[in-house]
């Protein structure tokens, strides 16, 4: 039987991954620079006040976005996080999310509104989607200490690769489906393809685009453990540490914490969500 | 020089439209087109004009390309071939800035389902066109209010779309459309998503604002009875051409080809109106749950000697009559069960003017028209005749009156029926029903 050939798929990306690294140092250092700076000024404000000050106006902002029963909650679930000396981790992973969905937001949402209006855009985009969503995220974790070494920035870099594809995918779809005739009245009437976008398909498409935003947060949530290998310490430390040492009870405190950072970010986003479908029932 | 010409218009859907413009320009038939190339086309060799101050009505069944030829008058769909002028202005070679100027200028476009923004006010959106080309913003208010106030609607500025009934949303679509004060309106089936009569408020208010502002207006619809109604002249399309442009009498009495005169053959003049299209509001009605006396004060109010009684949600319960309803009240009665006739004929809002003769003869009171239980309107007897009258030539529409009077003839009468209980004939008692007909003249 003839042998096929090897296509030596593995040796390219390799010599493409040493060439990056080579020569646009530069660039990653910049990059590095600007997220760890990010991630670690985040953290230093929310680890300012007090842990039971921070919680308590945590718990108010939950009344207001939600009401009564989420404040108590938040209050709650937030002291207990604080009982279980999980709090400056806890703070870490949450700053580390927060600053990887904002960018994969800030990233997504223009590249999910090229997507909606264009064909090409939108056919090339989902394949680096897919690749993004579905390719273990062990693999581009490799290339990612290679290029920022060990600590928060390929923590930040890998959730952000994990984490975007909803937001492109859901702003695409929420334009998309903006009723035609009303698009066709705003174009009617005169109206800029700039000034349709603005005022007619983005408002109309929020609440999709918020549903997107909310999945964002969700799976960069889900990436605290795996950025926590990689020496983002925060409860994905504590879990990996938990791990290597089988030790149950402290992997399922920092596990818990994580839900309950997840529980919070989920119910403020799908709050933002309802607002913005409000006028609705008005 | 018309206001709106457009000549030898084309618009191909799909991959191969090239192509497929030259096969359907050499005058291969439509379904050959698509099935050589897969592409469709949805407009073939529209040309017309539409004079300043006209009201030009696109007529056709779905499918048939109306949507789309009106689309290509402002360039919402790219025409495949052919030349569309505005104002001698060719705009299909206009670069997108100066199309949206004649869109924001010159024509307006009012649509089928409102296409309203759920997310803007009523007066943001009646403003919307304004804002479009920057208006100032006090100018945009006023002018915004100014023409919601044009279209009955001054005072709603501050609601959401979604509070609205769907007559008033379009009223809002029209108000955005008049805004602008663009000479020309394309309206899109603008009035078939609504009720029958809100339907016909709609015409009317059109008709009347068209006395005053004297717009070109594109009119599509697959409603013959609007068409007739609004159109000063009709085109009427099929398979994606234009068979035949005239006036509407024209188009009755000389059609073109077997196309159009089968559109039209149920005309038969009495035929091609629907109960709904001559249908009025009724009045004379009273609430289930108001009672024998206030049945007696909405009768003498009215001067009828017949009520219909109304459920929640304008369901049509039946009827009462003034003998009984003054003998309800003397014996001091509080509810109408007692004389509430519930077998009373009705007819549904498409049934042809033809055959509305026969139930209307058999009624003492006019003619309801219902639609899942609701009664929509009603037909008194002078209506029908009128609208006979209206329509056409008199020996033909005469043949259809004669309908019910024959049959009495035929079968003499029944001297029971005569008795003190005019009861109201249920549809399914035609047989002994002859000797109602003595009570017409109580109506």
């Amino acid at each position: 039987m003839p042998e096929l050939y090897r296509i030596p798929l593995g040796e390219w990306v390799d010599r493409l991954v040493d060439w990056l690294t080579a020569n646009l140092t530069g660039f990653f250092d910049i990059v590095s620079d600007v997220l760890a700076w990010s991630v670690s000024h985040l953290e230093d404000l929310l680890l300012l006040p007090p842990a039971l000050v921070l919680t308590t106006l945590l718990a108010l902002f939950a009344w207001w976005i939600r009401g009564r029963g989420f404040a108590v909650f938040t209050f709650l679930a937030f002291a207990l996080i604080e009982s279980m000396n999980l709090w400056e981790r806890s703070m870490s992973t949450l700053s580390l999310v927060l600053v990887a969905s904002s960018i994969a937001v800030a990233v997504g949402l223009p590249v999910g509104i090229a997507a909606a209006r264009n064909e090409t855009v939108s056919t090339t985009v989902r394949p680096v989607l897919d690749f993004m969503q579905t390719m273990p995220a062990f693999v581009y974790l490799i290339p990612a200490i290679f290029f920022f070494g060990i600590g928060q920035v390929p923590g930040v870099v890998s959730t952000l690769v994990f984490s975007m594809p909803p937001a492109v995918r859901l702003t695409e779809l929420g334009i998309r489906q903006v009723d035609e005739e009303v698009v066709e009245a705003g174009e009617a009437f005169g109206a800029t393809p700039r000034q349709i976008l603005t005022k007619v398909q983005i408002p109309l498409a929020l609440p999709t685009i918020m549903a997107g935003v909310n999945q964002v947060i969700m799976l960069a949530l889900s990436m605290v453990v795996i950025a926590g290998i990689v020496g983002a310490g925060g409860l994905g430390g504590a879990v990996f540490i938990a791990i290597t040492r089988l030790n149950v009870g402290l992997g399922f405190e920092g596990g818990l914490a994580v839900v309950i950072l997840a529980i919070f970010l989920d119910r403020v986003t799908s709050a933002l969500s309802d607002r913005a479908t409000l006028y609705k029932h008005t | 020089m018309p206001q709106i010409e457009l000549e030898h218009v084309y618009k191909v859907f799909g991959r191969h439209a090239d192509e497929a413009l030259k096969l359907l320009q050499q005058g291969v038939g439509r379904d050959e087109v698509q099935e050589k190339t897969g592409a469709v086309g949805a407009v073939i060799d529209a040309s017309f004009g539409v004079e300043q101050g006209e009201i030009f009505v696109v007529m056709g069944l779905s499918g048939s390309g109306k949507s789309t030829v009106v689309r290509t008058i402002n360039r919402l769909f790219e025409p495949t071939a052919g030349t569309v002028r505005i104002d001698g202005e060719n705009i299909t070679q206009m670069d997108p800035k100066e199309l949206r100027r004649v869109r924001a200028e010159k024509i307006s476009m009012v649509f089928q389902h409102f296409a309203l923004f759920p997310h803007r006010t009523v007066l943001e959106n009646a403003a919307w066109g304004l804002e479009v080309q920057k208006v100032e913003s006090d100018e945009q208010r006023r002018r915004a209010e100014e023409s919601l106030d044009l279209v009955g609607l001054g005072g709603w500025g501050d609601s959401y779309p979604g509070q609205l009934s769907g007559g008033m949303q379009q009223r809002v679509g029209l108000a955005r459309a008049l805004a602008t004060n663009a000479d020309i309106l394309l309206m899109d089936e603008a009035f078939s998503a609504l009720d029958p009569l809100i339907r016909r408020e709609m015409q009317d208010q059109l008709v009347d604002l068209q006395e005053s502002l004297h717009k070109t207006i594109v009119f599509i619809t697959h409603d013959l009875n609007e068409a007739m109604r609004l159109g000063d002249r009709i085109a009427m399309m099929k398979d994606g051409q234009i068979v035949q442009i005239g006036t509407g009498e024209q188009i009755l009495s000389d059609p073109a080809n077997d196309y159009v005169a089968s559109f039209v053959s149920d005309v038969d003049r009495a035929r091609f109106l629907t109960a709904e299209a001559v249908m009025e509001e009724p009045i004379a009605v009273v609430l289930k749950r108001e009672g024998p006396a206030a049945a007696m004060r909405e009768m003498r109010q009215r001067q009828v000697s017949g009520l219909f009684i109304l459920g929640p949600g304008r369901r049509l319960i039946g009827a009462t009559l003034d003998d009984e309803v003054i003998e309800a009240v003397r014996r001091g009665d509080v509810s109408l069960d007692n004389i509430t006739h519930t077998e009373i004929p009705a007819v549904a809002p498409e049934t042809p003017l033809a055959e509305l003769f026969m139930p209307s003869a058999k009624s003492i009171l006019p003619l309801p028209v219902v639609k899942d239980g609701r009664l929509l309107g009603v037909i008194p007897r002078v209506t029908l005749l009128a609208a006979v009258a209206r329509t056409g030539t008199a020996s033909r529409d005469l043949k259809e009156i004669q309908i019910p009077s024959e049959k009495p003839g035929a079968e003499g009468r029944d001297p029971d029926g005569e008795g003190s209980d005019p009861d109201v004939e249920g549809p399914g008692q035609e047989d002994n029903g002859d000797a109602r007909e003595a009570e017409i003249p109580h109506a």
